[in-house]
């Protein structure tokens, strides 16, 4: 199945997963590229993507799996008919003709940037360096059945490196495990409020850069 | 560091709503536009992007040189709170810009239990309430949409009102505004012009006095203003904008598909139906151009999904032409090709069988009253057949839902009406039971009533609704009798329909109360969530209001109505005969079957009612 690379910014971080893939849907029709669709009672246009992104998080490495009705457009063509059928901040970098299988998808390079109105401080990143070197780091996390159950994200942090950046700003760099165990970069600033609540941010968000297999190589 | 609104967008509920950037929207530079219309929907943003009306009005407005329409929406309650935390006050998706700096501020009104959005949107936005506490030309607030066919509960809100469809009139308006700001005219020329514009009408040129017993005296125009402001109509829908590049949003909506107007008008008279009175006369659209329409939608849109809409799909007398051209487009395109509203007659079902998209779910009826008594009273022209013969077909078609709609506390309703709808739905679970296909499968018949308004426009204008206590009593009396267990019967609240009552039929002394109702929390009324009667319950009483006088009053004959002065094309003289036709249970064909002379044909110049 061909595969494609996107990144998602700006305004359109605001989008859902949900969303993001009627747009989509949308786009390859206004394209003039017919989907397949699949099979059974209520049939749908087969797009899918890898991992869901939540809602203002932005990414420069987003990738969909697709497949086209009977249509020979080049790589690069589709790439380029997308791109004038989709909406700002949504684009696509580049179409492959198949992708690794998604199983081998292990590693997201992401960082998270927390913001202090009133000036972060080097004590504020020796506090948070400390706190992703102890051995074990436990927030709480919903599963899917509604239970809370606590995890240690230490285990799933493959390395981090934390530095101010201005006069405001603490930032996480880290590669963590993104499929079978999931981290959410998010979860690094519930660790934080949890266990230095005096070092909370005023706010956090966070960006994927990149993806990558278990060998640490990037993924496509 | 994160600007305000990206630190608010994180913490509210489907954010996506707020920030515009969807696709086919329109962005104009600010350098190079004169007039900037803020264009607000008073509801949130799932159910204005559903709203056809405004999607028409944003493309006429934009089309224009020099002006920029941009959108705004009803926050919803978390943003709302956040707004207020932060001081942030209402602005328009497009440019972001806040809404008070925009020159012309516009409402689209479609139902009165939105009235509460609308002063609250223009707290929002940081815009004084009332109209003469705006002094510029600048921020000029006005509105248009069904509501504005009895604006008076509003008037002392808005500048003026653009009554009926507004291709033409916002043009002609928007135009005199881009004149008046070149030549620094005041609000007061400016005001004094804009009512000279056909459909165009200016609430503070006329005085309203009452009697004693609180009925209107007089409706005086002041200062020469027109004795009637006759409604706008577009005589060639064929020639008329139609928004073929419509903005398709990025999170989902109410009605998340195209949307195609087939024709405007109706012909069929029931008679507590406001659109079917204020929207004539008919006017049909081509079946080609409806095609072309249709085609170019879907491939500006990549919507999967269209539906064919109007008053009554079935009425369209290039129905079969257009869907025999739809069906094979739609098929190739794997596009859902949906038509509503359709009617019981053996085209439309012929034609149901045909949209193979129709899911086997789905069947409506809304025969609104349960004997034929009473459907001739309200000149509802659907049968016990044919409902039940419809019923037969769909069941053994593989169908086994129905739902059935009926209002209570209609003109001249008896208990043995209300119990005529029990025995309506026990004889389709009969028919249920003889024509069934798959029998092992249970029926579901879902009856739902709603509590009857009298609205302006109509042959009821001028009766009574019930009491609340008499509309449960008669719910009540009803779910006494539905003993079987495949009938889900709800019944709305009666305090909305209440409110929507004192509104619909209301005069300018209202508007203490609907300030009063804001102030104190009043907003997004057409939500469970939201709608909380005690607000209303107390503002009501705080300005000594009596809601009786409009609800259960009934208005005399030859009382002075407050939408007097406004004129749809249907003649008083014409609702009256049918309200005296109603009291004597004598039907009213529909108008194909023979012109009833309403009058709204007097509207058309160049063309002849098509109906």
């Amino acid at each position: 199945m061909p595969r494609l690379l996107f990144e998602k910014k700006g305004n359109a971080v605001w989008i859902s997963h949900l969303d993001l893939m009627r747009l989509f849907q949308r786009a390859f029709k206004r394209a003039g590229l017919p989907l397949t669709h699949t099979q059974g009672y209520n049939p749908r246009p087969s797009v899918s993507i890898a991992l869901p992104l939540s809602v203002g998080i932005d990414s420069s490495c987003e990738i969909l799996d697709f497949d086209l009705d009977g249509e020979n457009a080049a790589n690069g063509e589709i790439r380029e008919r997308l791109n004038q059928a989709l909406v700002d901040g949504v684009r696509v970098l580049e179409v492959y003709n198949e992708g690794q299988k998604i199983k081998f998808l292990a590693l997201l390079d992401c960082v998270v940037s927390l913001e202090y109105d009133d000036g972060a401080s080097d004590e504020t990143v020796s506090a948070i360096q400390g706190l992703f070197g102890r051995e074990e780091v436990l927030v709480e996390k919903k599963t899917k059945s509604g239970e809370i159950q606590n995890q240690n994200i230490i285990s799933m942090i493959r390395r981090i490196m934390v530095s101010r950046k201005g006069q405001n700003t603490v930032e996480l760099r880290a590669l963590i495990c993104c499929q079978n165990p999931t981290l959410n970069p998010m979860q690094m600033v519930a660790a934080i409020e949890k266990y230095l609540p005096d070092r909370k941010p005023d706010f956090a968000k966070c960006s994927r850069l990149e993806i990558y297999d278990n060998n640490e190589t990037i993924f496509r | 560091m994160t600007e305000l609104i990206n630190r608010i967008l994180p913490t509210v509920q489907k954010p996506a709503r707020y920030t515009g950037g969807e696709y086919n929207e329109i962005r104009k530079n600010p350098d190079e536009v004169r007039v900037r219309v803020a264009f607000c929907f008073p509801d949130t943003y799932e159910i204005g992007m559903s709203n056809v009306g405004m999607r028409i009005l944003y493309g006429v407005m934009n089309e224009m040189d020099g002006v920029w329409c941009e959108r705004v929406f009803a926050p919803w309650g978390d943003m709302e709170e956040a707004m207020r935390a932060n001081g942030l006050p209402l602005w328009a998706l497009e440019s972001q810009d806040p809404v008070k700096d925009f020159d012309m501020v516009a409402f689209t009104i479609g139902y009165e239990m939105a009235y509460s959005n609308v002063l609250n949107m223009m707290r929002l936005a940081g815009i004084p309430l009332h109209a003469r506490d705006r002094h510029d030309l600048k921020g000029i607030v006005f509105a248009g949409g069904v509501c504005t066919f009895n604006p008076e509960p509003l008037a002392d809100f808005f500048d003026f009102f653009s009554l009926g469809e507004g291709e033409e009139s916002t043009v002609e308006i928007v135009a005199l505004y881009d004149h008046a700001k070149a030549e620094g005219w005041s609000k007061e020329q400016y005001l004094k012009e804009v009512s000279r514009i056909p459909g165009v009408y200016v609430p503070s040129f006329y005085e309203h006095q009452y009697n004693e017993d609180g009925t209107l005296a007089s409706i005086v125009p002041l200062d020469g203003a027109p004795g009637k402001i006759t409604k706008r109509i577009v005589e060639n829908l064929d020639n008329a904008y139609w928004p073929t590049k419509m903005i398709v949003p990025s999170t989902e909506i109410v009605h998340d598909r195209a949307n195609l107007e087939v024709f405007r008008g109706c012909i069929r008279g029931c008679r507590f139906c406001q659109a079917g009175f204020s929207c004539r006369p008919v006017r049909k659209k081509s079946p080609e151009v409806l095609y072309r329409n249709a085609v170019e939608m879907l491939e500006n849109s990549g919507n999967n999904e269209i539906t064919l809409s109007s008053l009554s799909t079935s009425d369209y007398r290039g129905l079969k032409e257009l869907t025999d051209q739809m069906i094979p487009y739609c098929s190739e395109h794997r596009i859902n090709l949906s038509v509503p509203s359709l009617r019981a007659d053996n085209f439309s079902r012929e034609l149901m069988e045909k949209l193979q998209t129709v899911r086997k779910s789905g069947l409506t009826f809304a025969p609104e009253a349960g004997t034929q008594r009473l459907r001739d009273v309200i000149n509802k022209n659907l049968t016990e057949d044919e409902i039940l013969t419809t019923c037969a077909n769909a069941f053994a078609g593989g169908w086994n839902n129905v739902k059935l709609y009926f209002m209570l506390g209609l003109p001249t309703e008896t208990d043995e009406d209300v119990l005529g709808i029990a025995d309506l739905v026990y004889k389709v679970i009969k028919t249920w039971k003889e024509h069934a296909a798959n029998k092992k499968r249970a029926v579901r018949i879902h009856v739902a009533t709603a509590y009857f308004v009298p609205k302006p426009h109509t042959p009821f204008q001028w009766e009574k609704q019930i009491t609340p206590d008499e509309y449960l009593r008669r719910c009540r009396l009803l779910k006494g009798h539905f003993y079987s267990k495949c009938i889900e019967y709800n019944y709305h609240a009666p305090d909305l329909s209440r409110l929507e009552a004192i509104f619909a039929r209301g005069d300018r002394r209202l508007a203490p109360v609907l300030e009063e109702a804001t102030m104190n929390g009043a907003r997004l009324d057409g939500w469970d969530e939201y709608f909380n009667y005690s607000i209303w319950f107390d503002a009501i009483n705080k300005c000594g209001i009596d809601p009786d006088f409009y609800t259960t009053r009934g208005y005399g004959e030859d009382e002075i109505l407050p939408w007097d002065t406004i004129d749809v094309g249907v003649s008083k003289r014409f609702l009256l005969r049918e309200r005296h036709r109603a009291q004597e249970g004598v039907v009213t064909p529909d108008c194909r079957h023979g012109c009833a002379g309403c009058g709204a044909n007097c509207l058309l110049k160049e063309v002849a009612c098509d109906a």
